[in-house]
C-alpha cells in the first residue's frame, strides 16, 4: 500500500496539477495558521491573568479591621475595630490546627529614610517572622526578622532591593545603620519580591519594635494567615468562615454586619480570576474550533471539487485497468499527502509567528508570551488531515464505483 | 473470441426506459477486423462498451475468450479490461497532464510491472506507432492523428486479446484517418481481433467484415474483401 511506485505516481500527479495542489494546500495551511495564532493569542491573554497572581501565596488570607455598620451589643454603629496583641495571640492559638504561618502587619505611611547623604521616602511595615512565608519574600542577603528580634524589640530592618539600591548603591548594607523617624536602625537583610517594584520599596521591622515606638500601642494592624494547604479548598472556605465568626464574636460585631472586618483570600480572588480565564479560554476554544471547522469545510469542498474535476480521468484509468481500490487510494493518499505537508507548513508558520510576537503585545493588548502547546497544535493538524481524508474518501469512493463509461461520458 | 447471444440493453431515462439493444447475436473469431456500422443512435457504442466491459448488459449472454462475462465486481472487471481489452475512443481520452510516454505506461503501471520494464515496453509501442520522438510531449502538443496513435499504443501496450475502437477516425481528416487505419490493419495482421465502430463507408471497406445495426438488432453481417488503407 505504500509502494514507491504508487508514491511516485502520486507525486507526479501532484506536481503536474499545481493549481489544485496549491488550492487544497493553502486552505489547510491557512486554517492551521489562523487556528494556531488565535489560540496562541488567547493563551497569551490567559498568561497575563495568571501573572497578576504570581506574587502571593495562594493559601493566604488577609484579615483587615474596619468600621462596623450596625449597632450591636450596646455598641454604636460606625465603631472602629482594631486588633491587639491578645487578639493576635488567641487567634494563633485557637486556629493553630489550620495555620501554617501567621503574622501581624502594621503599615506605616511613607517616611523619610536616610543613609549617610542619601535619602528617600519609604513605607515601613512592622511584621512577624512568618511574613516572609506569607508574601513569598526571597532573601538576597542577610536574614529575615526572627522571633528573638520580636521578643527583644530589636531596632532591626530588612530592606527591599530598591531601597538598598537607592540608599547604598553598590555598598554592602548588612550591619550598616539607617536613619528614620529620628532613630537609627540596623540593616540585617535585603529581599526581593516577584510582586513588582512596589513590593521591593518596603522596609520590614519587627512589629513589636514598631509598637514600642508608637508609644507602646498594642495595635497589630492586619493579621495575615497562611493556612496549611492540606486542608484543601473546602477546608479553606470552612476555615475562613470559622475565623470570621470567631473574630466577630470576640470583637462584638453583629454577625450580619458586612463591614467591621474584611477577609480577603487569594483563593477566592483566584477563583474569580480562574472563572474569568475559563470564560476566556472557552471563547478562544470556540473561535479556534470555528476556524478549524471552516478549514475542514474548506478542504472538504475542495476535495469534492477535485474529484468531480477528475471524474473523466478516473474513468480513463478504470478503462485501462485501474481497480476501484486503487482509485480510492490514489485520491486519498494524494489528499492526505497535501494536507499533511501543508498542515505542518501552517503549523510551522503559526508557531514562528507567535514566537516572533513574543512580548511585543504586552503593553497594548495584555498578551504575554502567546504560545500553543504541541499537543493542541498537533491535534488540530491531525484533525484537518483526518477530515481532509474523509472529505476526499467519500467522493473518491463514489467516483470509483460508477461505471467507467459514465465517467468517460462526463464532460 | 467473442460470442454474444440474445443481448439486451436498456437505459433508464427518468421514468422511461430506452430499449437500445434488442436481442443481438454475434460471433467474432480471433484475428477478425470487424466494422460495426449503423445510423446514429442505433446502439453501436452501446454494444462496443458492453463488449469492452465498460458497461453491463441486461439480458443474454456474452463470452469473451471462453470466459462468461456477467455482472461482476469492479475489481474483477478492471483486471479483465486490463488483460483482455484495449480501447481507442473518438475523443482519444488521453490524460492531459501526462506526456505521451506516461500515458502509454499507465496500463502497465496497473499491471504492477516494474518501472524499467514498463518504460522500455511503452517506448517500443510508441515507436511502433511512429512517435518515438514525441514521447515527452503532452497530448495538447500533439495533432489529432498523433493523439490517436498514442491512444492506440496505450491500448496495445498491455497486449490485449481484443482491440475496441469507437470511431477512431471520427475526429480526423481523411489522410490522417488512413494512417490510423493502416496502423490498425497492421495490428490486425499481427493477429489481434479488432472491432471498429464507424460511420464512414471508406473505413468500413478497410475491414474484413461489416456488421450493420439498426434499431437494436443486426440487419446485415457480411464478409468483404479488405482494401488496403495506404
Ligand atoms: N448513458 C446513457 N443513458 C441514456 N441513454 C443513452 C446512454 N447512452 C446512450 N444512450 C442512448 O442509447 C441510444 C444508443 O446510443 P449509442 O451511443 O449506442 O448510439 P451510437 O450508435 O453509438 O450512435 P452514434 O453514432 O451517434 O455514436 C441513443 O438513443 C442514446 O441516446
Ligand atoms: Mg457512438
Amino acid at each position: 500500500m505504500f509502494s514507491r511506485d504508487r508514491w511516485l505516481e502520486i507525486l507526479d500527479t501532484i506536481s503536474k496539477n499545481k493549481l489544485r495542489t496549491i488550492l487544497a494546500g493553502s486552505t489547510v495551511a491557512l486554517g492551521i495558521l489562523i487556528f494556531i495564532v488565535l489560540y496562541g493569542l488567547g493563551n497569551g491573554l490567559e498568561n497575563t491573568f495568571k501573572s497578576f497572581f504570581k506574587d502571593d501565596q495562594l493559601n493566604t488570607i488577609w484579615i483587615n479591621p474596619g468600621r462596623t455598620s450596625k449597632p450591636y451589643a450596646g455598641y454604636e454603629s460606625n465603631r472602629r475595630i482594631e486588633f491587639d496583641n491578645d487578639d493576635y495571640a488567641d487567634i494563633s492559638e485557637k486556629f493553630n490546627f489550620f495555620i501554617d504561618g501567621i503574622t501581624p502587619r502594621i503599615t506605616l505611611t511613607a517616611r523619610n529614610i536616610s543613609y549617610k547623604l542619601k535619602s528617600n521616602n519609604f513605607s515601613v511595615r512592622g511584621v512577624g517572622p512568618d511574613h516572609q512565608k506569607n508574601e513569598m519574600t526571597i532573601m538576597m542577603q542577610g536574614r529575615f526578622i526572627n522571633s528573638i528580634d520580636i521578643i527583644n524589640k530589636e531596632r532591626y530592618v530588612v530592606i527591599g532591593r530598591l531601597v538598598k539600591q537607592d540608599l547604598f548603591g553598590e555598598e554592602n548594607p548588612i550591619g550598616k545603620f539607617i536613619n528614620g523617624g529620628g532613630r537609627t536602625w540596623k540593616v540585617i537583610g535585603v529581599f526581593q519580591d516577584d510582586g513588582g517594584d512596589n513590593e521591593e520599596r518596603y522596609i520590614y521591622a519587627p512589629y513589636t519594635t514598631i509598637q514600642s515606638i508608637q508609644r507602646g500601642s498594642d495595635n497589630v494592624g492586619q493579621i495575615i494567615i497562611t493556612y496549611k494547604s492540606e486542608i484543601g479548598f473546602d477546608g479553606a472556605l470552612e476555615f475562613e468562615k470559622k475565623i470570621k465568626s470567631y473574630i466577630k464574636n470576640r470583637k462584638k460585631i453583629d454577625p450580619t454586619d458586612p463591614r467591621g472586618i474584611f477577609i480577603r483570600s487569594a483563593s477566592s480572588d483566584l477563583k474569580e480570576s480562574e472563572d474569568f480565564s475559563n470564560v476566556l479560554k472557552m471563547i478562544v476554544s470556540f473561535v479556534g474550533f470555528g476556524t478549524l471547522l471552516a478549514g475542514i469545510i474548506g478542504i472538504s469542498n475542495i476535495m469534492v471539487y477535485v474529484v468531480k474535476e477528475r471524474t473523466k480521468e478516473l474513468g480513463i484509468r478504470k478503462a485501462i485497468g485501474a481497480t476501484p481500490k486503487s482509485i480510492v487510494w490514489m485520491v486519498l493518499q494524494e489528499s492526505i499527502f497535501i494536507t499533511t505537508i501543508s498542515g505542518y507548513i501552517g503549523l510551522f508558520l503559526g508557531v514562528m509567528f507567535l514566537s516572533s510576537i513574543g512580548d511585543a503585545l504586552q503593553e497594548d493588548f495584555y498578551i504575554i508570551d502567546p504560545y500553543v502547546d504541541l499537543y493542541t497544535a498537533l491535534l488540530a493538524t491531525l484533525m484537518l488531515i483526518v477530515f481532509g481524508g474523509i472529505a476526499g474518501f467519500v467522493p473518491a469512493k463514489k467516483a470509483s464505483n460508477i461505471k467507467p463509461i459514465e465517467a468517460l461520458n462526463d464532460k | 473470441m467473442i460470442k454474444i447471444k440474445n443481448l439486451h440493453k436498456s437505459y433508464n431515462i427518468g421514468k422511461n426506459s430506452l430499449h437500445v439493444l434488442k436481442g443481438l447475436d454475434l460471433e467474432i473469431k480471433e484475428g477478425e477486423l470487424v466494422a460495426i456500422m449503423g445510423s446514429s443512435g442505433s446502439g453501436k457504442s452501446t454494444l462496443l462498451n458492453i463488449i469492452g466491459m465498460l458497461d453491463n448488459h441486461d439480458k443474454g449472454s456474452y463470452e469473451l475468450d471462453g470466459v462468461i462475462i456477467k455482472k461482476m465486481n469492479e475489481t474483477k472487471a478492471a483486471e479483465y479490461r486490463n488483460k483482455f481489452l484495449g480501447f481507442v475512443f473518438q475523443s482519444f481520452n488521453l490524460i492531459n497532464y501526462k506526456n505521451a510516454l506516461d500515458n502509454v505506461i499507465l496500463p502497465l503501471y496497473y499491471q504492477g510491472i516494474s518501472r524499467k520494464v514498463r518504460e522500455k515496453k511503452a517506448l517500443k509501442y510508441l515507436s511502433d506507432v511512429g512517435l518515438k520522438n514525441w514521447s515527452h510531449h503532452l497530448p495538447n502538443e500533439l495533432s489529432g492523428g498523433q493523439k490517436q496513435r498514442v491512444a492506440i499504443a496505450r491500448a496495445m501496450v498491455s497486449e490485449p486479446k481484443v482491440l475496441l475502437a469507437d470511431e477512431p477516425t471520427g475526429a480526423l481528416d481523411s489522410n490522417t484517418s488512413k494512417e490510423v487505419m493502416d496502423l490498425i490493419q497492421k495490428i490486425n495482421k499481427a493477429g489481434k481481433t479488432i472491432l471498429v465502430v464507424t460511420h464512414e463507408h471508406d473505413i468500413s471497406q478497410m475491414c474484413n467484415r461489416i456488421v450493420r445495426l439498426k434499431d437494436g438488432v443486426i440487419v446485415e453481417d457480411k464478409k468483404i474483401k479488405q482494401k488496403k488503407a495506404l
